[in-house]
């Protein structure tokens, strides 16, 4: 909230007293709703002590199943990331290429796998791996979950790529030109290393879709990352599914949160600094590219 | 090629069918929510910022998957929350819509956010110095450029929920990527040819979706 808004003025004395009243009744309305949520719950038996404290109790609880989830997880992301990277690069320079016979196949490739559900490009890499490759079972699902994300994330690093050198002003192409730059030179030398500064936020976001993405790969692949891991816990410590699901769901968004942090801080630090062109493509910007035929912000998976 | 089609045990346009209507029946729940979660964020009340805000980073940041298996084994299987009852097709397919657009949601609040940011401050500094109210600011003035402006980012929140409907797979709905699957696994010398099938599918939904909205989006932009 900055501090003007455009929708109201700073609150005078009739104002303030509406607003402390709205603030009652939403307190009431949130309270009326925990406690129904909690009366269901308590109704199932899902708040009893036991349910909860295997989880700061126990630490075989931690070290069996939710850390090597958790390291799954992470395992899957960096690999994906580290593979999809540079991946991603090539794709978007080569969309940006003078030769039409390199920019429309790799365009083609780029809107094709951005059209396409992550989930179909998990399965069918699955399925792949089955027929045609000879990766053992217990590491075909990482295979099957690091293939899709990146065949899927490569295609929106690239628009991110694209993104970031169009948004370089075109004296940075024609100053690189009347110095005797040729077009690999200006690209290396001059084009990608400030794009690559303005979309480091943007490019630091898309981690966060890749690590939400991996869940994928427990709940339909029999991936064992830290999704899967809902069903052993319960198994094992008296049906607490509710509470299991809880601390899975809050390491998934502090881990998230932190990302998202980072990248805004990282994007605000940019456009202070201002050391290049001041161009910054923002966090929300990685997500635009969910959309096939055109490139505006905000969305994700 | 595609003779395994022939056979009639796939039945391709149903499970297609359900893809779409997960799409639309999200799509309207997440526009309710999701206009709701903005007008709360932007409301003069704290409370109800703060939960908005709260909201919309706790399960922005939470995978779409563990959203929809939540739904499915803590409010369905361990709390016995049927949303209606019925049998077990129409439970699940309710309990995916309820999940996506609870997901959905927080993407359309700040798109929605967004485009309310894009009206330049000044103008409502002039609405109220005409003596508008803030009702009259927030329907004649804010919200009718608010959403001129959000179409082509709500288009994106779109087609990526038509995407993410595979993921109702995840707890059992009959839907094209769980149809995919068995196929894939059934007819592995046709896998290619299958995946073609479905990748075509899922770009015959998204693309019209997206140009279509693209042109909508340019035509009725508010050029400043």
């Amino acid at each position: 909230m900055s501090t003007t808004s455009v929708l109201y003025d700073a609150p005078g004395k009739r104002a303030k007293r509406r607003n402390v009243i709205y603030t009652i009744a939403a307190l009431a309305v949130f309270a009326l709703a925990a406690w129904w949520a909690l009366a269901i719950m308590a109704d199932k038996n899902q708040l009893t002590a036991e349910k909860w404290s295997p989880f700061v109790k126990d630490s075989r609880i931690w070290t069996t199943y939710l850390l090597p989830g958790l390291g799954e997880t992470l395992k899957a992301a960096a690999l994906a990331i580290v593979i999809a990277l540079p991946l991603g690069a090539l794709l978007g320079i080569g969309r940006l290429s003078d030769h039409a016979w390199i920019r429309v196949p790799v365009g083609a490739v780029v809107e094709f796998f951005r059209a396409i559900p992550v989930l179909l490009l998990m399965i069918f890499s699955y399925r792949l791996y089955v027929e045609f490759a000879n990766v053992s079972s217990d590491v075909r699902p990482l295979y099957a979950v690091v293939t899709g994300l990146v065949l899927y994330n490569a295609s929106v690093i690239a628009e991110v790529v694209r993104a970031g050198i169009l948004t370089l002003p075109r004296g940075q192409t024609d100053a690189a030109k009347a110095i005797g730059m040729r077009k690999g030179q200006t690209m290396s030398y001059v084009l990608l290393p400030q794009a690559v500064t303005a979309m480091l936020p943007a490019l630091v976001s898309q981690l966060v879709v890749i690590v939400k993405d991996t869940a994928l790969g427990g709940a339909v692949l029999g991936f064992a990352d830290l999704l899967s891991q809902k069903e052993p816990i319960p198994a094992n410590y008296g049906a607490n599914t509710i509470a299991t699901l809880v601390v899975i769901g809050l390491i998934y968004i502090v881990l998230n949160f932190a990302l998202t942090s980072f990248a805004g801080w990282l994007e605000k630090r940019l456009r202070r600094a201002k050391k290049s062109t001041g161009a910054v493509l923002g966090a929300n910007d990685a997500h635009q590219a969910n959309a096939p035929g055109h490139a505006t912000n905000e969305s994700g998976v | 090629m595609f003779d395994f089609l022939d056979s009639g045990q796939y039945d391709l346009l149903g499970a297609f069918w359900v893809t779409v209507q997960l799409t639309l029946y999200s799509a309207a729940g997440s526009l309710i929510w999701g206009t709701l979660l903005a007008g709360m964020r932007v409301s003069p009340v704290p409370l109800l910022r703060v939960f908005g805000t709260g909201y919309v980073n706790l399960v922005r940041n939470t995978p779409l998957t563990l959203v929809l298996v939540g739904c499915s084994l803590g409010l369905n299987q361990t709390l016995s929350i049927t949303l209606g009852g019925g049998d077990f097709k129409s439970i699940g397919f309710r309990l995916a819509v309820l999940g996506l657009s609870a997901y959905t949601g927080t993407f359309v609040c700040e798109a929605l956010r967004s485009g309310i940011n894009t009206v330049p401050v000044g103008q409502a500094e002039a609405a109220r110095a005409l003596g508008l109210s803030f009702r009259q600011v927030l329907t004649l003035i804010v919200l009718p450029q608010a959403f001129r402006a959000v179409v082509a980012p709500l288009a994106n929140v779109l087609i990526a929920l038509t995407k993410n409907t595979t993921v109702a797979s995840a707890i059992g709905v009959a839907e094209a990527s769980a149809l995919m699957k068995t196929m894939i696994e059934n007819e592995s010398s046709a896998l290619f040819a299958v995946f073609t099938l479905f990748a075509l599918g899922f770009i015959l939904l998204t693309l019209p979706t997206g140009l279509l909205l693209g042109w909508v989006s340019k035509r009725v932009a508010v050029k400043r």
